[in-house]
């Protein structure tokens, strides 16, 4: 194959800090298949060294406008900044509108921030099938924190805190009784709450709600209890605790010994999904043989359990 | 996984009217493509930076204030210092006829669309061309 070399090279330039080319990279990665395999082999040895964080919430909440001034906070205190936004799919055409620059503008013109938009494209559980490989160019060109915000999540999309090392859940006043906070799902995952919009009438009452849901669960023996900050992200009303609170919620991954264990975590996680990848990819590479098995199991012949047993036995099926 | 095509929907200059915009915006997206709207009042520098960083195939100027023979050929000026003549550009909004001549002529926007143009007709040019180039 004439690609390997060229990909070697696109991540070279991506690693040399090359905008260009990490935005080109970024196209590769969501359009997927070996070539994006051969780039991110390429750079992984050079990424693990930023800090991963998740803005999530849902629609309106402010997440962009979060990220905006979480952004303007770091840069000044000198951290460089990559955003990964991202954005639904429509269902039915395929196409998308990202619209989450409009709230970024104020980063404009800043070589330390890179903003990446991205479409779900169908992915459920709030980010893309990509996002975690964009994160690793991002972390790769050498950007310090990679922000990643989620597409308008619900109470289900809770896939970012297996992408992100400190996950930060959006609530604004005013939305929904108490009994919402103690249902499962987005709630669970936050490792800082804010209650954006605290200039609206009822913030203390939800910022007290959200305390008083932590105090129910036995988090204690968890040895860290997401603080619950009020803030008002377009005056920037919050934002230096908010930055904090996340600085201090990685040291504590890191002497909890935490860290460690996400990291490998999130290493079994890429590991199964590029496994998975890899393996449906191979097996149908004889398009052929595929069919007729799909036609074989639509008869009755052979049942889909056998096909899949003889697939993987297929010698360059699976081999490393 | 396919190639998406992938559009930025700007509106340079200081007029805030964006409904047009919208309405493009919307219309791409109902033709499958992924588009990036980066809203009213963008300067050049901040479309061509964003360009770059979004790795667009089209860029789609919205400019209904009359600055279109300032702004459009300086955002063609600063695509080519950032060696990105590949990106297809197309302009919308009020332009006369002789303009859109020489913006297509002198200074290689693809194509300038008037008030009353079909935006099936605008989708319709921009996969032909993108698919023209891939």
């Amino acid at each position: 194959m004439r690609q390997r070399p060229d990909r070697v090279e696109l991540a070279d330039a991506v690693l040399n800090g090359s905008r260009r080319a990490l935005a080109r990279a970024l196209t590769l990665v969501e359009t997927g298949g070996p070539p994006a395999r051969a780039l991110l082999g390429a750079v992984f040895p050079h990424t693990g060294r930023a800090h991963i964080v998740g803005l999530t919430g849902a629609p309106g909440v402010g997440k962009s406008t979060l990220a905006t001034a979480l952004a303007l906070h770091w840069r000044r205190a000198g951290r460089t900044v990559g955003i990964v936004a991202v954005d639904p799919t429509s269902p039915f055409s395929g196409g998308a509108i990202l619209g989450d620059r409009i709230r970024m503008q104020a980063l404009s013109g800043d070589p330390g921030v890179f903003i990446r938009s991205m479409a779900n494209r169908g992915r459920l559980g709030g980010i893309a099938r990509a996002t975690g490989d964009a994160v690793l160019l991002l972390d790769a060109a050498g950007f310090d924190v990679v922000l990643v915000e989620t597409v308008g999540a619900g109470q289900d999309e809770v896939e970012i805190a297996a992408a992100a090392h400190t996950t930060i859940v959006i609530e604004i006043p005013g939305a929904g009784d108490d009994v919402q906070t103690i249902k499962a799902g987005i709630l669970e995952i936050a490792d800082l709450l804010v209650v954006n919009k605290a200039d609206r009438e009822g913030a203390d009452v939800t910022v007290r709600q959200l305390r008083a849901m932590l105090n129910l669960s036995d988090l204690s023996g968890a040895g860290w209890t997401p603080p619950v900050l009020a803030a008002v992200a377009a005056s920037g009303e919050g934002i230096e605790a908010i930055a904090a609170a996340a600085a201090h919620h990685l040291e504590y991954l890191r002497v909890s010994g935490r860290f460690a264990d996400d990291t490998r975590k999130r290493a079994e996680y890429e590991l199964r999904v590029v496994l998975q990848e890899t393996a449906l990819e191979r097996a149908q590479s004889d398009r052929a043989g595929w069919k007729m098995l799909v036609a074989q199991i639509a008869s009755r012949a052979i049942d889909p359990y056998a096909a899949a047993e003889h697939l993987l036995n297929t010698p360059g099926n699976v081999a490393m | 996984m396919e190639r998406k095509i992938r559009v930025l929907v700007a509106k340079p200059g200081l007029d805030g009217h964006d409904r047009g915009a919208k309405v493009i915006a919307r219309a791409l997206r109902d033709a499958g493509m992924e588009v990036i709207y980066t809203g009213i009042q963008q300067t050049p520098e901040m479309i061509v930076e964003a360009a770059l960083q979004e790795d667009v195939d089209v860029i789609g100027l919205s400019i209904l204030s009359g600055a279109h023979m300032t702004l459009l050929p300086r955002v063609m000026q600063l695509l080519r210092e950032q060696g990105m003549d590949d990106v297809l550009v197309v302009a919308g909004g009020i332009i006369s006829d002789d303009d859109a001549r020489v913006l297509k002529m002198q200074y290689g926007i693809a194509e300038v669309y008037g008030p009353g143009a079909s935006t099936l007709e605008i989708a319709r040019f921009i996969q032909e061309r993108c698919a023209a180039k891939a």
